[in-house]
């Protein structure tokens, strides 16, 4: 049995992706659009969803559009940002009650499908311009979930090694866009974006859940209808090298200082080294039985957290770890030794199986749920490969110690950020 | 072994009350792959003043042991625990409210070895002076970890505002000084009095067989000498009804404020049928109040008062509870003072129609559904509600059995002045 079957069709504009399952409760709808990640239009992009969910044509303020998710058994409308490579992906999602489940036998799918297509083509718009009042206060929101990533000190060191990392790259662009360009987004500006990003995103709609296909098609079809379209597509991650480590260091007022390295992984979903560089990844640093939990943590007992993750798409690996203001020297050189041991083959068959059995189980995990389960096909259509989950498992299992090595040998150390407290080094 | 159906869900829960006292809970949950137990004791942060087994005098422990103790408990003699889950391919974790400790795992394969370590384990104390030691250093950077953020500074402000005597004032990590003084005799004494099965429950949710769990489990047991547990003896002092500070500002280095209005609950305490009702009951009115499809969220989201960070939530064990709201805010003052008012303003009658429950009701439920997709959800949830005598898969049938006055009581009861308080989290100067 396939872990998940999904079936895609194409459909007008978009790919339609349906996985049945009998797990859940719930019916999941999932709407995707990408398209590359750009100055010009990064804070359009963030603005844009948070304007279509607070209201519509048929629910002109967001206590009406809220009002009718109640009355359907709490379905939920929940947009998110995210970064994928070079991409910048919008989602929408909603997620609705599965009506056997209930004393009432309303039909709650179909329902699902015309709100999510209520939301994406009625939007709330007057004479060209979506509706001023949403847009101003969707703005002010904005503005003020861009400026809280500066008060969440682990979030916070995070962007700022991103930013100072891909200085010259797309990627080096918040997630929720730029602050300043904020305020010069007009109503009918926004309005003219959404029709380009209708007309040219790449487009898939996720259907999870107890559903038969014919039915999602159906409404998707019936309910859902775009231009066809050849989606832009971004240039490719640059496996860019820097000359020397460039090293940065930030003071404020914090008690914890936050170590953040950036390194290089030059590998990329999809490409053959990838599945050795995942468990090269979970050696290192990605779960409690790896090198840095045990040598950061536990042994010299310098942070409560340390850890590595990938961007699979873009190439990086990012250790993070809060540590003492005055342990920076060792915990940086800790971790270095800790590369260099990986980079040496000096980790056992054991600590290779381990690692292998605990990715697996997360990646089992992942998709026992509905989300995890999008987010895990989606790889597949920002890489443009065709990857199932049985085939990463099954390559990933194939890696041997050398390859592990081998891929560690083209992790190069790009960049290391540290947010330091005042009293720093006196 | 007893099988309890619920039919609406779809859904079979077996349990047994084993010899030594412990409760053991299995659900079934086809097409799943994940196995997810946890396994945990009545004793959190609010336990500190306590009679050990065989003692004569009640002992005041240091603030922050039962999460000390939660750490501790992963390292053995041989090593640590982690790796031993690793090795069989799960994820193990814990974590320390205000009235439990809980150990879990949750793994796609090897489901009885990883269940036989997470029982073994935490039924097998090791703690040394080194390596207690050891720990003092990694939990001091969790602490300090949390004193830079802003939003966990706020909740515990609010919670230290409301609360004179109560220890659910306490920080649950406590502070470096207070973990400073923690011993190993200490954290075996504390062990002794709460780790006893009969103050655990064990439960296990995935795609697994019953009767096979519920024999090794047994098996497991029967091997493990216990002795009868006398009932655990805490002590804790009276709390008047009021909030103990009216108001608290905490600068920090953030850009953005933030306010949260609290208010100590009247109804501290209930257990059983009459706590699900109350609880249920006051979440009903607080989503009437502040969900996003009320009027006060409309008014105070158009007058730029509050952002998507705006939250609202209602916490109530035996002994203490308190509901909150508020969130991020361009000014903290009037935010307060908006707030209070809309929740004074909702404590008189007739102001909520049978038509907004009934919807609101509705929006419970869907939520419910929602939430027993996780069997995370599902084990955690049903343990803080065993804890409390009460029985998770009662939400349903009671939220459909709520009226217009059980939630006018609900606010009659809760909505008082002087039990209001505020924190807010303001830019240093």
């Amino acid at each position: 049995m396939a872990v998940i079957s999904e079936s895609v069709k194409a459909m007008n504009g978009y790919k339609l992706h349906v996985v049945k399952t009998e797990k859940y409760k719930t019916n999941t709808l999932v709407w995707k659009m990408k398209a590359p990640l750009e100055k010009s239009t990064v804070t359009l992009r963030s603005l844009l969803p948070h304007v279509l969910q607070s209201s519509s044509s048929s629910y002109p303020s967001t206590g009406k559009l809220r009002a009718y998710l109640d009355e359907l058994y709490g379905a939920t409308l929940f947009v998110d940002l995210a970064k994928k490579g070079e991409y910048h992906v919008i989602t929408i999602s909603v997620e609705i009650a599965n009506e056997k489940f209930l004393s009432d036998p309303t039909p709650l799918l179909k329902k699902a499908f015309q709100f999510l297509a209520e939301i994406l083509t009625k939007p709330n718009v007057h004479e060209g311009a979506f509706d001023e009042d949403t847009v101003e206060k969707e703005k002010r929101t904005l503005k003020q979930r861009i400026q809280s990533v500066y008060d969440d000190k682990m979030r916070y060191s995070n962007f700022r090694l991103v930013q100072e990392m891909c200085k010259d790259e797309p990627y080096a662009l918040h997630v929720h866009g730029e602050k300043d360009d904020v305020d010069n987004i007009t109503p009918q500006r926004l309005y003219e974006y959404y029709q380009q990003a209708m007309a040219q995103d790449e487009l898939d709609l996720y259907v999870i859940g107890d559903v038969e296909e014919a039915d999602a098609e159906s409404y998707a079809g019936e309910l859902l209808t775009f231009e066809k379209r050849s989606p832009q597509t971004a240039p490719a991650s640059s496996g860019r090298t820097k000359e020397s480590v460039n090293e940065v260091r930030e003071e404020q007022d914090v008690k914890q200082g936050k170590l953040n390295i950036g390194y290089r992984t030059n590998v990329v979903y999809g490409d053959p080294e990838y599945y050795a560089l995942q468990v090269f990844n979970g050696i290192f640093g990605g779960f409690s039985h790896s090198k840095l939990f045990l040598n950061v943590r536990e042994k010299a007992s310098l942070a409560y957290y340390v850890a590595s993750r990938l961007e699979s798409h873009k190439g990086l690996m990012m250790v993070m770890s809060g540590i003492d203001n005055s342990n920076y020297d060792q915990a940086v050189s800790i971790i270095k030794e800790q590369l260099e041991a990986m980079k040496n083959g000096d980790f056992t068959e054991q600590e290779m199986e381990q690692t292998k059995a605990v990715i697996k189980n997360q990646l089992l995990e992942t998709v026992d749920t509905a989300r995890g389960i999008v987010e895990v096909l989606y790889h597949n259509v920002v890489s443009g490969k065709e990857i199932t989950l049985q085939t990463w498992m099954d390559e990933m299992d194939k890696v041997t110690k050398e390859e592990i090595a081998a891929t560690a040998k083209k992790v190069s150390l790009d960049t290391v950020y540290f947010l330091t407290g005042k009293e720093a080094g006196k | 072994m007893e099988k309890i159906t619920f039919d609406q869900l779809q859904e079979e829960l077996y349990y047994e009350k084993l010899e030594s006292g412990l409760d053991v809970y299995i659900l079934p949950k086809k097409g799943f792959n994940k196995t997810y137990a946890t396994f945990t004791t009545k004793y959190g942060s609010i336990d500190n003043h306590f009679l050990p087994p065989g003692k004569e005098e009640y002992v005041n422990v240091p603030d922050g042991i039962a999460h000390f103790l939660e750490h501790k408990l992963f390292e053995k003699e041989d090593g640590d625990v982690f790796q031993q889950f690793s090795k069989q391919g799960a994820s193990a974790n814990a974590f320390t409210s205000f009235t439990r400790t809980a150990y879990l795992f949750s793994s796609t394969s090897n489901v009885e070895m990883n269940l036989e370590t997470l029982i073994d384990f935490v039924q097998d104390p090791y703690f040394t002076e080194k390596t207690v030691e050891k720990e003092k250093g990694i939990i001091g950077q969790e602490i300090t970890m949390y004193d830079d953020n802003p939003d966990w500074r706020l909740y515990f402000g609010l919670i230290e505002n409301m609360f004179k005597n109560h220890p659910v004032k306490i920080d649950i990590a406590g502070t470096i000084e207070s973990i400073s003084h923690i011993t190993k005799d200490m954290l075996y004494e504390c062990y002794e009095t709460f780790y006893h099965p009969s103050n655990m429950l064990l439960f296990i949710v995935g795609p697994v067989d019953p009767d096979q769990i519920m024999t090794q489990v047994r098996d497991n047991q029967s091997k493990k000498d216990y002795n009868e547990m006398a009932e655990i003896k805490r002590q804790v002092e009276g709390e008047p009804s009021e909030a103990a500070k009216k108001k608290k500002v905490l600068e920090m280095n953030v850009q953005t404020s933030k306010c949260l209005v609290g208010i100590k609950s009247s109804t501290a305490n209930q257990s059983g049928k009459e706590m699900l009702k109350n609880e249920l009951s006051l979440n009903v009115l607080l989503d009437i109040l502040f969900g996003k499809s009320s009027e006060q969220y409309s008014t105070l989201y158009s007058e730029g008062l509050i952002d998507d960070t705006f939250s609202f939530d209602y916490t109530q064990e035996q002994g203490f509870g308190f509901a909150m709201v508020g969130g991020d805010t361009n000014d903290p003052d009037r935010l307060a003072e908006t707030l209070q008012k809309m929740l004074l303003d909702a404590r008189e009658k007739g102001t909520i129609s049978q038509e907004t429950l009934d919807r609101t009701k509705k929006k419970k439920i869907g939520a419910f559904l929602r939430a027993v997709n996780s069997p995370e959800y599902i084990a955690n949830q049903f343990t803080r509600y065993a804890f409390n005598e009460m029985d998770l898969f009662d939400v349903v049938p009671t939220l459909e059995s709520i009226t217009l006055d059980d939630v006018e009581n609900a606010a009659g009861n809760l909505i008082s002045e002087e039990r209001f308080t505020v924190c807010q989290v303001v830019p240093k100067k």
